[in-house]
């Protein structure tokens, strides 16, 4: 096995390979920029260096630092966790080069579903399927119209470049067509260097449903269940849930086996997810490859009893598969919660920030990869993700109760967390009822009542007040829009007593 | 002593004394058991009635927040005697208004020069944080009499970036 292994990357899924790596036996080295210091992942690691300033470009995305510190410690092997590096396949070019493992699929399998039409090519020759429409970019607005007459309206214009929802337009009607095309193709090239645009027919609301497959370096491939994932907002996925209430055995062998086929087309070797899109009459359709860990994979680890990390490592030293596909059982389910330092009251924006106090859940079935601690600053150069909280039980009921009592005692002092929102979700008749699509976030929170009197309110203002007595030097309230009159000089920091005394003299 | 209490824009009066280690607590007039203790810095447990309540506060540089279980309310309290407090919400359409960064960041854009006219919700500068770019809005229509940052600047929660008047 690898002695050493480096982790190209921070927060909570750094903490998580370094654990992997402790439980094999295996030296972890961490690297971190100037304000990852006292970040989590460089306590936990056996080894840590510094790489660099803040901006990720001279950090964590600076393959020639990453490789320098690789060579300097001794690291066999560099595993780059999801985001940054991680599906960069000029990283592992050069990490093959200089002789040290790429814990992930090859630089040619990643190329290959870099591009959205060069892996719709090629999935097409394997007999993938996919979303009617054009697996090449269009040339002119007629040749858009002519296929969208043959697929028929609404379809979806989308670059191939593309991600995040960027150079992507949703056409009615042939009239729109072309003043979108031309917009999906300007927007293409501002965000990604690169203005093709394909046309696809559009799926009204979808469902985002994806495979995870495993592949080693024998040819070995296999599918490890699905994973709803369908819960996102602003294309960012929010809340995942394994097995999906939708997929039934002889559904998830036929996703299962397609995944399988997209992966051996790529050549695909170690941890991968091939997304769907499926429809309401759950036809299911090839979206995209993801060549990496995901970070909802510890659902598929409660429902399989697999540890991923482990397997990556494995695969990736030349190990063979150690079980076959009718070995691999799914029991029980899993939901995931992604805890973001978002604001709720201003519209899920970032917050970070010091973390004053942290009271993390525990008990049965609950599991918590964290990057978090208390007394720590959220670093406001990265992504939001602090933490993920995973309910686990022996059906969707038990694992969604297991969840709720546990965001019950979940807390986060300081800054702002997403945490209520999955109060909010967990609580939603249309959750339980695994009414779910690609929309259903936006409409919960566009259709959320705002009037919440309850006996709870009044506990609230009691203990409003009992805080104040008890620890009378603390904050009082504020405003809470991002506007204060001038005349209020109050802060959080000043008591209100004090104020009360102030104005009592003016 | 007694308080103005805002919960989630609902107001209530608390009277709350501590005598001899007993709470005394009246709610809008009604006189309710409670006992409570800090567990630690911004946890308390409640007991009212015989029913136990976890109450966490989230506090950031804005604003408060409380959690009871699972529940979150926004939090406001004032002293009675203090008369401005109670008033403020008619009196800040008037004079001028400070713009304050809603989170840490970066700002990274300064729309609008000092002087410049300015329309309620137009956007006068805007504030990265986490890769996410949110853009300060203006809170009356007015004109921008200071610019405070400079583009480039790192912020905290709750430091002036402006002000309109």
């Amino acid at each position: 096995m690898f002695k050493k292994i480096l982790i190209a990357n921070r927060g909570e899924i750094a903490v998580r390979i370094i654990r992997a790596c402790r439980e094999m036996g295996i030296t972890s080295v961490a690297v971190f920029s100037d304000v990852d210091r006292a970040s989590l992942h460089v306590r936990k690691a056996d080894e840590a260096y510094h790489i660099g300033l803040p901006a990720a470009s001279e950090s964590y995305l600076n393959i020639t630092k990453i490789l320098d510190v690789a060579k300097l410690s001794g690291a066999e092997a560099i595993h780059p966790g999801y985001g940054f590096l991680s599906e960069n396949a000029t990283f592992a070019s050069a990490c093959e080069a200089a002789g040290i493992k790429f814990i992930g699929p090859t630089a040619a399998s990643m190329e290959m579903m870099g591009s959205k039409t060069r892996a719709r090519q090629q999935m097409e020759i394997a007999g993938v399927p996919f979303v009617p429409g054009t697996s090449r970019g269009l040339q002119s607005a007629a040749e858009g119209e002519e296929v969208a007459a043959k697929i028929g309206y609404p379809v979806m214009l989308k670059a191939a470049a593309g991600g995040g929802g960027k150079g992507m337009r949703l056409v009615h009607s042939r009239g729109e067509l072309k003043s979108a095309l031309e917009a999906a193709q300007s927007e293409a090239q501002r965000s990604f260097g690169d203005r093709e645009v394909y046309i696809e027919k559009a799926i009204i609301n979808p469902r985002h449903i994806e495979m995870q497959v495993l592949a080693d370096e024998y040819g070995n491939t296999v599918y490890l269940g699905e994973r709803e994932c369908s819960i996102q907002r602003r294309h960012q996925k929010v809340l995942e849930e394994a097995p999906s209430a939708i997929v039934d055995p002889e559904m998830r062998r036929a996703m299962g086996e397609v995944a399988v086929r997209v992966a051996k087309a790529a050549k695909y070797t170690n941890a991968g997810t091939v997304e769907f899109l499926v429809d309401q009459n759950k036809n299911f359709y090839f979206l995209e490859m993801n060549t990496r860990l995901q970070v909802e994979h510890p659902v598929t680890e409660l429902i399989t009893g697999l540890d991923l990390v482990h397997l990556q490592i494995r695969i990736a030293f030349g190990e063979p598969l150690p079980f076959t596909q009718d070995e691999i059982k799914i029991r029980g389910h899993a939901v995931e919660c992604r805890i973001y330092a978002e604001d709720p009251d201003n519209n899920y924006f970032p917050s970070p920030g010091k973390i004053t106090l942290l009271l993390a859940p525990s008990g049965p079935g609950i599991r918590r990869d964290s990057g978090m601690y208390e007394g720590w600053n959220v670093p406001i150069d990265y992504d939001p993700l602090l933490a993920k909280l995973i309910g686990y039980g022996t059906d969707r009921e038990q694992a969604i109760s297991r969840l709720q009592r546990a965001l019950n005692e979940y807390f986060v002092g300081g800054i702002k967390t997403n945490i209520s929102l999955f109060r909010l979700i967990l609580n939603d008749p249309d959750f339980h009822a695994a009414k779910l699509d690609t929309g259903y976030l936006d409409r919960l929170l566009s259709n959320r009542k705002t009037d919440r009197v309850s006996e709870n309110a009044e506990i609230a203002a009691i203990a409003a007040g009992v805080f104040a007595v008890l620890d009378p030097g603390s904050a009082a309230s504020q405003n809470g829009a991002g506007q204060q009159s001038i005349h209020d000089e109050k802060r959080a920091d000043s008591a209100w007593k004090e104020i009360a005394r102030r104005e009592a003299l003016q | 002593m007694i308080y103005d209490v805002r919960i989630e824009g609902k107001n209530y009066r608390l009277q709350l004394d501590r005598i001899e280690g007993r709470w005394a607590c009246r709610l809008d007039g009604r006189e309710i058991s409670v006992d409570a203790i800090m567990a630690r810095p911004d946890v308390l447990s409640i007991l009212v009635a015989g029913k136990a309540y976890e109450i966490k506060r989230e506090r950031t540089a804005l604003d408060t927040h409380l959690w009871v279980g699972s529940e979150r309310y926004s939090a406001e309290l004032r002293d009675p005697r203090s008369l401005r407090s109670r008033k403020s919400g008619a009196e800040d359409e008037k004079g001028p208004r400070k713009l304050v960064a809603p989170m840490p960041g970066r700002v990274v854009r300064i729309l609008l020069r000092e002087r410049d006219q300015v329309d309620a919700g137009r956007g006068v500068l805007v504030v990265e944080a986490m890769k996410m770019q949110n853009e300060i809005k203006s809170p009356k229509n007015g004109v921008v009499q200071k610019i405070v940052v400079a583009e480039g600047a790192n912020v905290n929660a709750g430091d002036v970036l402006a002000i309109v008047e």
